[in-house]
């Protein structure tokens, strides 16, 4: 009786979780009408699909596929910066010492706590003192200041990698670099995954920052996907007359805003979840 | 050595996490570069906008943290005691997925599903006496909404950490408990959640600390809503409004500040009572 009810509401829930899901991914490949009318679970038809598509990519000469280029610049270059910065210092926090190593770690605990959105208006502020907003710079650098990403490769390398091992380097007479290069970086692997995955998901998923930092056509695509709903007549009935965009459409872009996450999100499950509740070490 | 390899890191830590804090103190204190005091704080709270911001914020805050804290908990519980590992990992799988669609894409989503003209839910919507759009964002609505929101795109990856959690709890104790005739119900009541309970309540900080942070939800629906959700609906749409409608600097500092100040406090009292996290 109680163990029904339990997965009763378990399987009340996997529907809530997933139902809109299944409704997105059916959408496009309707037309506007049967989207109204029809039972909103059927498979509407290719032909609409492939009409929909047609539609968003000419949408203003095909700034969507400008707005994707975008995110992937801002979210990769990110990517590759955070690497560069987060994986010595983890190091540095695991394995050598110096004076003002504990403090760096007690900062970068309680940054890592501050949801990155407290941040957006002053790194703007701050940025448009210096005159950096509508530059790449003003995205790319601050989405590369991933403090999570230093705690996940503190942790992993204190549990992982042995001092005895770097020592034994040492007595080689390898130097600190090479110490790291040679006999850290080689083990790193699955964290410099788990640290690129968190990060780009993140980067890409971003909206705050790159929508008052990047406006326009240098918008990513989480900003672009906000901007085409001014052109939804259903949304806003008064932007009749222009080129507008319908909800099959809309649910299009919406789709493609988030595929390569949802596709790295499909793949990489498992390896996800061991990161995330590397966040806290000491349950 | 450490410093070399720290420099990257420092520098962008510096820029980024320590320049515009105190850049946004800077400004939250200053008027064309004259130190005002508390001018531009005080000139925020009188602002007829402010107050109601904060009770959209601390109305939102309430009902999320609850509906949150009681769901993942359980949900966490009941997949934790499936017999089949399967079934586990699909489950576990299914809740997680829907963070794919975090910030501007679950909303947009969501404003599908909130529309009962298209909506695939447009009954249930109706039965609640919702015949439009505008109707359902309604602003007496719009708390259960954005906590909704937020649950399906954020409660999965709490739920797997949960369950994580209590992987970790020792099979002996689980053992123990079952030889002196508890139940699932009273085990998880009496062992399971206070050994939770750390867990609990860094997701209690956590959800604290981000949602005093309301921005995008809001941003879009009102975009959608042609002002029904009003642009001013929370704290940091707010602070947008100050620097980009008033281009008042310093009044968007200010409301800044407060939000950096809360969630400063919350991180920091974490880090140090919470005892979740190795700083050795």
């Amino acid at each position: 009786m109680g163990r029904a009810f339990a997965i009763a509401v378990a399987l009340i829930f996997v529907v809530f979780f997933v139902l809109p899901l299944i409704w997105l991914l059916l959408a496009p490949t309707k037309t506007p009408l049967q989207l109204l009318t029809g039972n909103p679970f059927s498979f509407g038809g290719l032909g609409s699909l492939a009409e929909n598509w047609q539609s968003l990519s000419e949408f203003q000469n095909g700034i969507v596929w400008t707005w994707l280029g975008n995110a992937a610049f801002y979210s990769g270059a990110a990517l590759v910066l955070t690497l560069i910065v987060s994986i010595p210092v983890g190091y540095a926090l695991a394995l050598t010492e110096f004076r003002l190593r504990r403090a760096l770690l007690v900062t970068t605990l309680i940054v890592m706590l501050i949801p990155n959105t407290a941040l957006v208006l002053p790194i703007f502020l701050e940025l448009s003192a210096v005159r950096l907003i509508g530059n790449p710079l003003s995205v790319i650098l601050p989405f590369s200041f991933f403090p999570f990403g230093v705690y996940l490769t503190y942790i992993y390398f204190s549990t992982g990698v042995s001092r005895d091992l770097l020592d034994a380097a040492r007595i080689d007479g390898a130097g600190e670099f090479r110490v790291f290069w040679r006999v850290a970086m080689p083990l790193a692997a699955p964290v410099i995954a788990l640290v690129g995955f968190f990060n780009f998901v993140g980067n890409w998923n971003n909206y705050f920052l790159p929508f008052v930092m990047m406006p326009g056509r240098k918008a990513p695509i989480q900003v672009g996907l906000a901007e085409l709903l001014s052109n939804v007549p259903l949304f806003n009935p008064t932007s009749a007359g222009s080129v507008t965009i319908e909800v099959p459409v809309l649910a299009l872009a919406t789709i493609i805003s988030v595929a390569p996450v949802l596709v790295i999100f499909l793949f990489s499950q498992r390896f996800l979840v061991s990161g995330m509740t590397a966040g806290g070490t000491k349950g | 050595m450490g410093y070399a390899f720290s420099a990257g890191y420092g520098i962008l830590l510096i820029l980024f996490g320590l320049l515009p804090a105190l850049y946004a103190i800077f400004l939250a204190f200053t008027q064309e570069g004259a130190f005002v005091g508390l001018d531009n704080f005080v000139k925020v709270f009188n602002d007829y906008r402010f107050w109601p911001a904060v009770q959209h914020v601390a109305v939102y805050l309430v009902i999320w943290l609850t509906f949150q804290t009681i769901f993942v908990v359980l949900l966490a519980l009941i997949v934790h005691a499936f017999g089949s590992r399967w079934l586990s990992i699909s489950t576990r799988f299914l809740y997680y997925i829907p963070g794919a669609l975090a910030g501007a894409s679950s909303v947009m989503l969501w404003l599908f599903l909130l529309d009962p003209s298209v909506s695939p839910v447009s009954g249930v919507l109706r039965a609640l006496g919702m015949d439009s759009f505008v109707e359902t964002v309604s602003i007496e609505n719009l708390p259960v909404i954005f906590t909704i929101i937020a649950f399906w795109t954020g409660a999965g990856g709490w739920i797997v950490i949960m369950y994580g959690a209590l992987n970790n709890i020792s099979q002996e104790v689980m053992e123990a408990a079952r030889v002196d005739g508890a139940g699932t119900v009273k085990t998880a009541w009496y062992i399971q959640l206070p050994l939770l309970r750390k867990w609990i309540s860094y997701m209690g900080i956590m959800t604290l600390a981000a949602g005093t942070q309301l921005f995008v939800e809001p941003r879009i629906l009102s975009q959608a809503s042609k002002g029904v959700v009003p642009g001013d609906y929370s704290l940091n749409q707010l602070a947008y409004l100050y620097a980009f409608r008033q281009n008042d600097f310093n009044g968007s500092a200010a409301i800044s500040l407060i939000l950096l100040v809360v969630a400063l406090g919350l991180a920091a009292f974490f880090v140090f009572r919470g005892g979740l996290f190795e700083r050795d």
